[in-house]
């Protein structure tokens, strides 16, 4: 499915439960917009602390206020994240998680919730490894929406973005504050889903944004796309994220911050205990009220 | 399992015109290469990919190039004809009742200033950078030679420099890190990850993807994302076009064999690449085996890995079943990467050069026979080269011309070598008096 049948898709009147892939996608940001809020966009690294607790926790990610859930697919070589997410991706190995047990993740999830759209983020190699065919297949089956993978800039399209949108997944790109006028219709051609504004040049969970540049940027951004932006790194708290979506922006991304709460909650052994559900859940509940917060 | 693997993949055994023309539009050779990196740095790689073909065409760039290669580097670099490691292995043959024992010469890239082939393409992007007009030099290192290197290279020309370095190098490597300090580069152990090379190499990104503006990363292999890869061939082709002149001058015509050790990769392309289209010259890579390839603890990415995508480029990788990078092991922190350059994993899916490998203890055996030898300490790294040389040589015949890259000189290994071997030479097993 192209971009534009996507959109097309998006149009029609979504039922609860009925759209899949690219639709599911473009229903929840359609609905969030008709709130008249911004989507809140959560990540969490699939299998962190371990397989149990990360099913529980993304499980109970909709009802606490997050419109959207990105899962992170670990990786030994995160080269665009900071030091959260890399030590989440490698509690998660260390617990055994996979890219199989990533898929029965989100599976799991889709037993309970069809309407929250589920995107997998990270890294080719693994993807590659799995077989592209393969896991695009799976991950469809499994209930995957969307495919943000970090090192794979448009110049390599043909290696999974072209598939991906093909077997009716969106191909989700990074748009940052290098890339130009010029660039932009490049990075714009293929995506479909939403656009995901990374707001500093740096890695995940680093500087927070100087969010008057942030509203110039969106501004910039939907010249050119009548896509959703979302926007992410460094939001780490209800009042930041009040304040990404008071430029405009479509959807907030908040990730490093939900890790830190995980990491922070752990026991000695950097095993889950029992404040880690709550620690999680109650921070994406404040980022849902300043979402709202920021359009009132 | 892999979508392609490596056997099916369309470029095996499909014979191109040229083997030199490589990479294509898209920076792949053949399956490898490529530009797999994050959006943010995209703008800085086709700035990069713009101001190197600028320069290349430059005849100004090229003429002050060789102004610095030849008074402050030091080449060239002699074609030396080992003759008693010569010798010795034709008394081997002759035990063995045989008549061969091909003529050795040593390639002295450890003559160079900072001791080891990393400064050719160091002073190549150092000049490159000051083009750009950057001020902000970033490097990884891994044993610590290209980091020291790139210090030279910034003290030399004013330049900030910062190096990142793996924790575990950063102990291993004590006198390197010392160099770097001293001449004023900020040396940064990272602690991420395994802590090593391609953790370093993470970090070094990771930086770049912050301080774009100030910022050159000076990659030290022939691997990353495009242009990095066919660039640093092009710095490290002086190796081979000088082989070259050298031997004609020498012998009167070209080399039968060229041999050279490989992580990444940089010493042996730039030996390699003006040669490939002589089918006449016979041409190795000798990757590190470790304590061998079957017990899982090596960094031959070629003989024990699978193609897949790291840092920039696809290629052959040391990994799991699930993608996930494996850690590298070898006696030499040099080769101690998981990975290789894109143009060998191309150059072995098309057969045109054939990758061997040398464990820990052989290298440790070569690197003994060679300083006993020929009053030359070779670095860990070419000594698993030295090693395959001992081997095949006494297989050829005496007027066969093997050519070694001695890419490094043994000085920073001294004191490992001695742990290993005792300070009274306990352990030695060189023994060669010949």
């Amino acid at each position: 499915m192209s971009a534009v049948e996507a959109k097309m898709a998006a149009a029609a009147p979504a039922q609860p439960g009925a759209a899949t892939g690219v639709a599911r996608i473009d229903a929840r940001f359609a609905a969030c917009k008709a709130e008249g809020r911004a989507a809140l966009v959560t990540f969490l690294t699939a299998g962190d602390p371990d397989f149990d607790a990360s099913v529980g926790i993304i499980s109970a990610l909709p009802a606490a206020g997050a419109d959207v859930i990105e899962i992170g697919m670990p990786f030994t070589d995160p080269m665009a994240d900071g030091p959260s997410i890399q030590a989440a991706g490698l509690r998660a190995l260390k617990a055994g998680q996979t890219q199989i047990r990533t898929l029965e993740l989100v599976r799991r999830f889709r037993e309970i919730d069809q309407a929250t759209p589920i995107i997998l983020m990270g890294y080719y190699n693994p993807i590659y490894v799995y077989g592209v065919e393969r896991f695009l297949a799976d991950a469809r089956a499994a209930g995957v929406d969307g495919l943000i993978v970090v090192d794979l800039p448009p110049e390599e399209d043909d290696e999974l973005c072209l598939p991906a949108l093909q077997a009716g997944l969106a191909f989700i790109r990074l748009a940052t504050p290098t890339t130009d006028d010029v660039r932009l219709p490049v990075v714009l051609a293929n995506t479909a889903g939403f656009v995901y504004y990374v707001s500093i040049t740096g890695i995940t969970g680093s500087a927070t944004p100087d969010f008057g540049q942030v509203g110039a940027a969106i501004a910039r951004i939907k010249q050119h796309t009548r896509l959703p932006v979302a926007v992410g790194f460094g939001v780490k708290n209800a009042e930041h994220a009040a304040a990404v979506a008071a430029t405009g922006a479509d959807g907030v991304v908040v990730g490093s911050a939900l890790v830190d709460r995980i990491r922070a909650s752990l026991d000695g052994d950097g095993r889950a205990t029992a404040a880690t559900h709550d620690a999680v859940i109650s921070l994406v509940g404040e980022l849902a009220r300043g979402v709202r917060a920021g359009r009132a | 399992m892999s979508a392609h693997s490596h056997s099916a993949s369309p470029q095996a055994g499909q014979r191109p015109n040229s083997y030199r023309s490589g990479p294509d539009a898209r920076g792949r050779f053949g399956l490898h290469g490529g530009q797999f990196v994050a959006e943010t740095l995209m703008p800085l790689v086709h700035e990069l990919e713009a101001a190197w073909a600028e320069a290349k065409a430059d005849p100004e760039f090229h003429a002050e190039m060789q102004r610095h290669l030849a008074t402050y580097v030091g080449r060239p670099s002699p074609l030396y004809y080992a003759e008693r490691l010569t010798e010795h292995l034709r008394a081997g043959a002759r035990k063995a009742g045989r008549d061969g024992g091909a003529k050795i010469y040593l390639k002295r890239e450890e003559l160079n200033h900072t001791g080891s082939h990393k400064v050719n393409n160091v002073l190549g992007q150092i000049m490159l950078a000051r083009r750009m007009g950057k001020q902000r030099i970033i490097a990884e290192t891994g044993a610590g030679q290209h980091g020291v290197a790139t210090a030279t290279l910034c003290a030399r020309f004013g330049l900030d420099c910062v190096v990142y370095m793996g924790a575990v190098d950063v102990e291993r490597q004590m006198p390197n890190v010392f160099r770097m300090r001293m001449l004023g580069a900020t040396v940064v152990p990272v602690e991420s990850g395994s802590r090593t090379l391609k953790d370093a190499m993470n970090e070094a990104m990771r930086d770049w993807v912050t301080n774009v503006d100030s910022t050159f990363y000076c990659i030290g292999t022939v691997a990353g994302m495009h242009p990095y890869p066919a660039m640093v061939r092009d710095f490290q082709s002086i190796i081979g076009n000088e082989t070259r002149e050298q031997m004609l001058a020498a012998e009167g015509r070209l080399p039968d064999s060229l041999i050279a050790c490989i992580g990444g990769g940089s010493n042996a392309m730039g030996l390699f690449h003006p040669f490939l289209d002589d089918p006449e010259v016979a041409i190795y890579g000798v990757e590190a085996a470790g304590h061998g390839i079957s017990s899982g603890m090596h960094a031959a990415s070629i003989a024990g890995g699978r193609p897949g995508v790291l840092h920039g480029n696809r290629t052959y990788l040391l990994m799991d079943a699930d993608g996930q990078i494996t850690e590298a092991h070898s006696i030499s922190a040099g080769l101690d990467y998981p990975g290789i350059g894109p143009e060998h994993a191309w150059l072995h899916d098309v057969g045109r050069v054939n990758y061997l490998s040398a464990t820990d203890d052989e290298a440790l055996a070569a690197f003994q026979l060679l300083t006993r030898l020929e009053g030359i300490i070779p670095a860990l790294e070419p000594s698993h080269a030295i090693a395959r040389v001992i081997e095949l040589a006494p297989q050829m015949p005496q007027d066969h011309l093997m050519v070694v890259s001695l890419s490094g000189r043994g000085d920073k290994d001294v004191p490992q070598v001695a742990e290993m071997l005792g300070p009274n030479l306990d352990g030695n097993t060189g023994g060669a008096r010949a």
